[in-house]
């Protein structure tokens, strides 16, 4: 065990102004670290009693089968296997990364733009050019979802009602081939903002210096953008794409709550955790809902990691 | 989503979540202050509950918890009250249908608070009975009530000697027309499903914007109507193992097949209902009839306020000049769940409101459900209303005289829930894109099939 601290690169910035023989926490470090356990305490027995207690119950639950007729029995991954031959699920499945392939880049392109833009500082009015960027995220995405829902209505909803004073037919948002479309234009409403705002901070932390130092040579805004900021801001940028990767596999409340305008569109397994609520809410397969979302949750893990680790080597190359 | 719905439907979600969490922490808490009751070890026998028992029962304070989307059910909870005041009922909305099913079926295998009294829709039933949830209200005094109802409504609520709720709203169903534009368009109301066909396509001929009516994709309830109408009894269950799914039936056949024509020709509209979109339909003439259930009059005069005096209301066509029949959609009745403590007062609570004349006439009258029970459909002031929005006509009369033509005998499966989901994602689907009904259909039988097979039913 003392091989670590020897190791420990001397004057290194993970320890800076203890060094020193280590003799063990002295009473004051030790009523420090105290006082930091008691802060997170609350959190973590949060975490436990929400978070890792449900979650080891369902892994618990997703190893057996309880019918209506023949009670419960213990039948291993089989609730596993048959997640994976379940076209439904799979059908979901490839819808959502579909979504996340088209609508994701499309959001942050945008989102990055505006931050962008606004750490430019050349526009009038920012701090309400800001907020209005970012109210949509501040309007509960259920609200949202009701009034998008009501946008698109195919009879007297307001796109209709100017398409057809044009004289054009009234765009099916709400039919099966417009549907996913739809819902990618209320998401990246609703989150635009929300991601402009986390890379406009990364933004705002970056030295300004060196903006200096490259108008010096001659550099426009847009090498600049290009050449400074974007690379300065890399980790900001790759958190929200993790964010986005999560986001999108776990869709529920949009489509949920469009099943009430379009409930033959949006079928029971539309997406992989509407898929999930139904299997345990209407089928009543507790055990199998328990399965698909165990494996959602290992997709998204597996997703998100490759994600990280692409971007990490394209930044060490 | 697709539970039979009724005037209430706007009712938030949300707000009924939080109704739904704040009683179950109530109801947990409240399960302490039983008092001793006597005669606890009623249900477990066939033998009558004596009248000095049930006397007892009624004087012992007493807290019962009854879960019901009614609104305003304090008013006949307060009638109860007024006549047993040791006995305490807290009222509970736990949201409407499937809402509240998932809630009780989650209480319910928690082994903590689950409601006394519930409301359950008929079709709903079977999956409860299947756990051994509810009480059998036969030795409760329910056994009695069989004289007062009529013989389908009875059929809905029993399985084999047991009485398992009390009806409380039926649905048999009629169709309610729009005269001004019938008139307009010079066609009378059609008395069989032939003519129907004939003045949907006048319809649209005369009045581009305007259909006959509206075959909605994700309705089952209604859908099934029309089916009970038709004589299919499309499921069964023997209340043990043992499952009836049979679609394919000349019965069912015949309304697929008769909807898909007008369907396909858009003599029919396929809008999704019971949303925004399909409430303004119904007020500003885009569908100029609506073959509904006894509860739909009251609903349409919420919806529809701006056309009060253009409908009317008429049997459902028939499938043989002639015919009666009709088919139910809807309504429900109250339950008592088999884990009370108080099964006597339960039995009791779920009895009054429904078959007390005052209470049932209120619900009747103010609440505007259509009451099954003798005290309502052979009470005047029910028969001889006669609304402002129907012209004066008195439609209650008239659905009266359609619930004694509903077929005695339709069954459900023990897993509704399962099974109208499906159909909004296998026949419903065909509907709402005009596709190949049949197939859909076929979908639907083998999707519930599988389901039934999977959850241990032998399937007939």
């Amino acid at each position: 065990m003392s091989a670590p601290t020897t190791a420990r690169p001397a004057g290194g910035a993970s320890a800076p102004g203890r060094a020193g023989p280590r003799r063990g926490p002295s009473p004051s470090v030790r009523r420090q670290r105290r006082a930091a356990y008691l802060l997170v305490a609350p959190f973590m027995l949060v975490f436990a009693a929400m978070l890792v207690v449900p979650l080891v119950y369902a892994a618990y639950l997703s190893l057996f089968r309880e019918q209506l007729v023949g009670g419960n029995s213990f039948v291993g991954l089989e609730n596993y296997a048959r997640a994976l031959g379940d076209a439904a699920f799979g059908s979901g499945v490839v819808r959502v990364t579909l979504f996340l392939v088209i609508q994701v880049p499309i959001m942050l392109g945008l989102a990055l733009l505006f931050a962008l833009a606004l750490d430019s500082g050349r526009l009038y009015a920012q701090r309400f050019v800001r907020l209005s960027i970012f109210l949509p995220y501040a309007v509960p995405s259920v609200v949202a979802t009701l009034m998008w829902g009501y946008l698109y209505g195919p009879d007297f909803g307001p796109f209709t009602q100017v398409a057809e004073m044009v004289g054009l037919p009234a765009p099916p948002f709400l039919s099966s081939g417009w549907m996913l479309g739809s819902l990618m234009n209320i998401l990246t409403w609703e989150f635009i903002g929300y991601n402009m705002i986390i890379m406009y901070a990364a933004l705002r932390a970056v030295p300004a210096d060196l903006y200096e130092a490259a108008r010096m040579d001659g550099a426009g805004e847009f090498r600049i953008a290009w050449s400074i900021k974007i690379p300065a801001i890399r980790s900001a940028i790759l958190l929200t794409v993790i964010f986005s990767v999560i986001g999108s596999y776990q869709l529920f409340n949009e489509p949920n709550l469009l099943q009430t305008v379009a409930p033959n569109v949006i079928d029971s397994a539309y997406t992989p955790n509407l898929y999930a609520y139904n299997l345990a809410f209407t089928s009543q397969d507790l055990n199998y809902s328990a399965a698909v979302a165990f494996l959602l949750a290992a997709g998204i893990a597996v997703v998100s990691y490759v994600v990280q680790l692409t971007s990490q080597r394209r930044a060490r190359s | 989503m697709s539970a039979p719905r009724k005037p209430l439907r706007s009712r938030s979600r949300a707000l009924a979540a939080v109704v739904a969490a704040s009683a179950l922490a109530l109801s947990a808490c409240g399960g302490g202050d039983d008092a001793g009751g006597s005669g606890d070890d009623g249900g477990s026998s066939v033998e009558p509950v004596s009248q000095e028992e049930i006397d007892e029962a009624m004087s012992t304070p007493t807290t019962l918890t009854f879960w019901t989307w009614l609104p305003d059910a304090q008013k006949e909870v307060d009638l109860f009250e007024a006549a047993y005041p040791d006995i305490d009922v807290e009222l509970v909305n736990a949201g409407q249908g499937l809402d509240q099913y998932t809630k009780l079926r989650t209480a319910i295998r928690a082994g903590e608070g689950a409601p006394d009294v519930v409301q359950i829709e008929y079709q709903y039933l079977p999956s409860f009975t299947l756990g051994g949830d509810l009480l059998d209200l036969g030795p409760y005094g329910a056994a009695e009530l069989e004289d007062t109802y009529p013989e389908w409504v009875w059929e809905q609520i029993t399985q084999g000697e047991g009485v398992y709720g009390i009806p409380q709203d039926i649905g048999p169903m009629g169709s309610l027309y729009r005269q001004d534009i019938l008139d307009e368009v010079g066609i009378t109301a059609p008395t069989t499903w032939d003519e129907f066909a004939e003045a949907a396509r006048t319809m649209r001929q005369a009045k581009p914007d305007t259909y006959l009516t509206n075959m909605p994709g994700n309705d089952p309830g209604q859908f099934v109507g029309l089916l009970w109408q038709n004589g299919a009894k499309p499921f069964g269950f023997d209340g043990d193992q043992t499952v009836t799914i049979d679609l394919d039936t000349p019965e069912v056949t015949e309304v697929v097949d008769y909807w898909q024509g007008l369907i396909q020709e858009d003599a029919v509209s396929t809008d999704a209902d019971f949303n925004d979109q399909w409430y303004q339909g119904l007020s500003n003439g885009k569908y100029a009839s609506w073959q509904t259930a006894a509860w739909g009059p009251v609903f349409l005069q919420g919806t529809a306020a701006n056309t009060s005096g253009l409908w009317r209301a008429a049997p459902l066509p028939a499938w043989e000049e002639g015919d009666t029949a009709t088919g139910n959609w809807g309504g429900s009745t109250d339950a008592v769940l088999s884990s009370t403590e108080n099964p006597i007062a339960a039995a009791q609570l779920a009895k009054f409101i429904n078959t007390d004349p005052e209470s049932a006439l209120t619900m009747a009258t103010e609440q505007f459900l259509f009451v099954p029970s003798d005290v309502v459909l052979e009470d005047p002031t029910f028969l001889e209303a006669a609304p402002e929005f129907f012209g004066g006509q008195q439609v209650n009369q008239l659905y009266t005289d359609l619930s004694e033509e509903v077929d005695t005998d339709f069954g459900w499966l023990p897993f509704m829930d399962y099974v109208y989901n499906s159909f909004n994602d296998t026949l419903g689907t065909a509907i709402d894109e005009g596709g190949d009904m049949e197939a859909g259909l076929q979908a639907w039988e083998e999707d519930i099939t599988s389901y039934a097979e999977q959850q241990g039913f032998t399937v007939q």
